[in-house]
């Protein structure tokens, strides 16, 4: 054999076998096995541990919260939604403290009026609704609601009454122009009150010749507004304009 | 002169040589796979036992960002208000056209009320999107990646191996959702896993799991009864992009057109 052959092939042998070390370093075990990447990754992904533990495994424990919380408004939240990731509280069997959210930015957090927000989901404005006290004094977090039905309507529809309250309608109770059922006090969207439908209503007073206290300014019910309902000008609770 | 014509052709020939045999050798050294397995899209869900997507119901997400605190808590992603695995946008469309998105920090702490409340300019509409990896089908970035650090797992997660990553972005780049970000901790690449620690032990994604109003929804798509029937049955069902054939598997009922 000649000299420089077996030159070559000793550099050869070299070569290949660092490259064989190479690969053997670079690519790690696993990898190839279900598809380009490291088949390992995947159980190392799945051993990663996991904080929020879930509403069922509070309930093994906190059942009468359960219970309350089921039958809510709220019946549709997660525990850990307010009480945060629960799995080392769980694991120590309580001994890891859970935060206790009791602040009014807790709760609006979920129901700030924003405009941005579905219609029909429960908001308040914070500076309307009884500002400054915690909402969990009125509120029980785990079964929200009204805390007990109000004597009044004006319970529920401060503003309505506080406009009234100092418009030429003042003297006009609210059953007056709306007929509502006692459970509406309860369940006011199951139990809808009504609103006066035509403008026939109005003119029980305010028509020509109407009967009542010769106060009541009346006007033509048949041309004074033109077709429009009477409550498309005047604003019902605030008759005489803002 | 002889002589000098042979050893110029014996230093190319060695040269030659050398060049073949590196060139064949470092192909050699390229882990097996790469020829299927890149650039054919690969069919995992075929055999894979679960197949995972989730639905996302715009129109009940009240913004309340409770799923993206969730996440962060949930997958260590950095508190830093640029950092997310999952964000909720706020949608705003004028009446005279424009339309407006925000996110600030991504929501995690919800969202305050909108400016033009005080500008008055007039709102048609206003709404919250919330967004995530899509777990593309076809996914960009599982083809961008140099080394195979990510990819789509059997039951078509799109996952990234922490440990193989070197941390050269293609994949952020290449993500046409915005979804990747280099986690600054692992200098690695991170993103939604759809919670592929919590699947594995039959819970769901943390976002899922503490959505107030289940405005998101999850769903094994091998399963004939999931809660991704309903989403598809009863609403217009959208997926982000559908123009980049990317197939997302995160599906979006009642999705206002000028969402992207
Ligand atoms: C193994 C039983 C167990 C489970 C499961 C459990 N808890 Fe508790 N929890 C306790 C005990 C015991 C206490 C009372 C601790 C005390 O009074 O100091 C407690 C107290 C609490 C408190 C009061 C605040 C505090 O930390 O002092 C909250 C809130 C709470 N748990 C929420 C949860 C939630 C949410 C879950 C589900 C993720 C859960 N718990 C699951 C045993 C449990
Ligand atoms: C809407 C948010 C919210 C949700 C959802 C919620 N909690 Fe609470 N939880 C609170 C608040 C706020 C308090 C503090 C009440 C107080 O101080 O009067 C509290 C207090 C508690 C306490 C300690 C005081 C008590 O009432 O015994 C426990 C235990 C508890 N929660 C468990 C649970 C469990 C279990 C669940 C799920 C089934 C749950 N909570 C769901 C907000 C919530
Ligand atoms: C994570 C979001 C979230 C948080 C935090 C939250 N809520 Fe709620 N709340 C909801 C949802 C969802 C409903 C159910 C809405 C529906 O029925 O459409 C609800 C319903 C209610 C209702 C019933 C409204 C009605 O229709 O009469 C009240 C009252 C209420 N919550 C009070 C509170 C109070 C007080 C707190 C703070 C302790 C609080 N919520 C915290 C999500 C939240
Ligand atoms: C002084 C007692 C009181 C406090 C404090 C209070 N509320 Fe209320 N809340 C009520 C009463 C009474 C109602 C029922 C009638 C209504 O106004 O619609 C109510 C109703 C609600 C409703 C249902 C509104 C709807 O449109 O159906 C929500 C949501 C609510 N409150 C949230 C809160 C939140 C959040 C806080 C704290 C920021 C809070 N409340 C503080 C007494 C209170
Ligand atoms: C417990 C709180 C509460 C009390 C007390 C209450 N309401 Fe209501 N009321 C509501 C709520 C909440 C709604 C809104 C229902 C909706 O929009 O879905 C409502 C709606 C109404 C409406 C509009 C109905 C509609 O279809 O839009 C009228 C009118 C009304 N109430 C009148 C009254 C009158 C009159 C009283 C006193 C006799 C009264 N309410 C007492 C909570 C209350
Ligand atoms: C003079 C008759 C009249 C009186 C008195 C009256 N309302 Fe009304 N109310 C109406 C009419 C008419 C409408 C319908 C307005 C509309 O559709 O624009 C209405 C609408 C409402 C609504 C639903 C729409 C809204 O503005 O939120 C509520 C709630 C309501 N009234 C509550 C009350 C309460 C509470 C009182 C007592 C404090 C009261 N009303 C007194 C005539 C009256
Ligand atoms: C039960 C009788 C009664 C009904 C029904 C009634 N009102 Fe009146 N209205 C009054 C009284 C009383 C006054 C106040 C007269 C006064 O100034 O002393 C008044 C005043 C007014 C005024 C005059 C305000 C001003 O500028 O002086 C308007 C406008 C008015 N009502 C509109 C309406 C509308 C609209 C309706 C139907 C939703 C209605 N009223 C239903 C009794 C009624
Ligand atoms: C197209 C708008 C419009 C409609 C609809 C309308 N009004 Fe008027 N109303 C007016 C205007 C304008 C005045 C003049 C006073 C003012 O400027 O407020 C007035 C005045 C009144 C007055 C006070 C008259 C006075 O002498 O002070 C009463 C009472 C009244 N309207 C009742 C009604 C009733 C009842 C209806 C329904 C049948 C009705 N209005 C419908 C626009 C309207």
């Amino acid at each position: 054999m000649p000299d420089q052959v077996k030159r070559l092939s000793v550099i050869f042998i070299l070569v290949i076998s660092a490259l064989v070390i190479v690969r053997y370093l670079l690519i790690p075990p696993t990898f190839g096995k279900l598809g380009h990447y490291r088949a390992r990754a995947l159980e190392d992904a799945k051993a990663l541990p996991v904080k929020y533990a879930g509403r069922e495994a509070c309930l093994e424990c906190h059942d009468d919260v359960g219970d309350a919380l089921g039958k809510s408004y709220h019946r549709g939240l997660s525990c850990e939604v307010c009480h945060g990731p629960g799995a080392k509280h769980v694991k120590s069997e309580g001994d890891v403290e859970l935060v206790v959210p009791g602040k009014r930015k807790d709760c609006l957090r979920c129901h700030q009026f924003l405009s941005s927000r579905p219609t029909g989901f429960p908001q308040v404005d914070p500076l309307q609704h009884n500002p400054v006290k915690p909402c969990i004094t009125c509120h029980d977090p785990h079964e929200p609601g009204p805390p007990r039905a109000p004597a009044d309507c004006s319970g529920c529809h401060t503003t309505i009454a506080k406009i009234k309250g100092v418009s030429r309608h003042v003297s006009l109770k609210c059953e007056t122009c709306h007929t509502t059922k006692a459970q509406h006090k309860l369940d006011p969207r199951k139990f809808r009150a009504s609103i006066p439908a035509e403008r026939e209503f109005c003119g029980k007073c305010h028509a020509k010749k109407a009967k009542g206290s010769s106060d009541i300014p009346q006007v033509d019910i048949r041309l004074h507004g033109g077709r429009y309902l009477c409550w498309e000008c005047h604003n019902p609770h605030n008759p005489q304009g803002e | 002169m002889k002589k000098e014509k042979n050893t110029i052709k014996r230093r190319e020939f060695l040269r030659k040589l050398a060049e073949g045999a590196s060139a064949a050798g470092l192909l050699w050294l390229l882990p097996e796979g790469i020829a299927y397995g890149v650039f054919v899209s690969e069919h995992a869900g075929e055999n894979a036992e679960h197949y995972y997507g989730m639905g996302i119901y715009v129109d009940r997400c009240i913004g309340c960002g409770k799923c993206v605190n969730a996440c962060k808590n949930e997958n260590n992603v950095p508190r830093e208000p640029f950092f997310f695995r999952t964000w909720v946008e706020r949608y705003v469309i004028f009446e005279d056209g424009e339309v407006k998105v925000d996110s600030p920090a991504g929501g995690a702490e919800g969202f305050p009320p909108l400016d033009s409340e005080k500008t008055n300019k007039p709102v048609i509409k206003s709404f919250f999107v919330p967004k995530l990896c899509n777990h593309c089908d076809n996914p960009p970035c599982v083809q961008v990646c140099p080394v195979g650090a990510t990819f789509k797992s059997p039951e078509g997660v799109v996952l990234v191996d922490a440990d193989y990553c070197i941390g050269c972005r293609y994949c952020i780049q290449a993500c046409p959702y915005g979804a990747r970000y280099l986690n600054p901790q692992t200098k690695t690449a991170d993103k939604c896993t759809f919670c592929y620690h919590r699947l594995a032990r039959g819970f769901l994604p943390a976002c899922v799991e503490i959505c107030p109003t289940r405005a998101r929804v999850f769903a094994d798509l091998k399963k004939r009864s999931n809660p991704l029937q309903r989403l598809m049955r009863l609403a217009e069902v959208h997926t982000l992009k559908p123009d980049l054939n990317t197939e997302p598997k995160v599906y979006y009922a009642n999705l206002d057109g000028e969402v992207r």
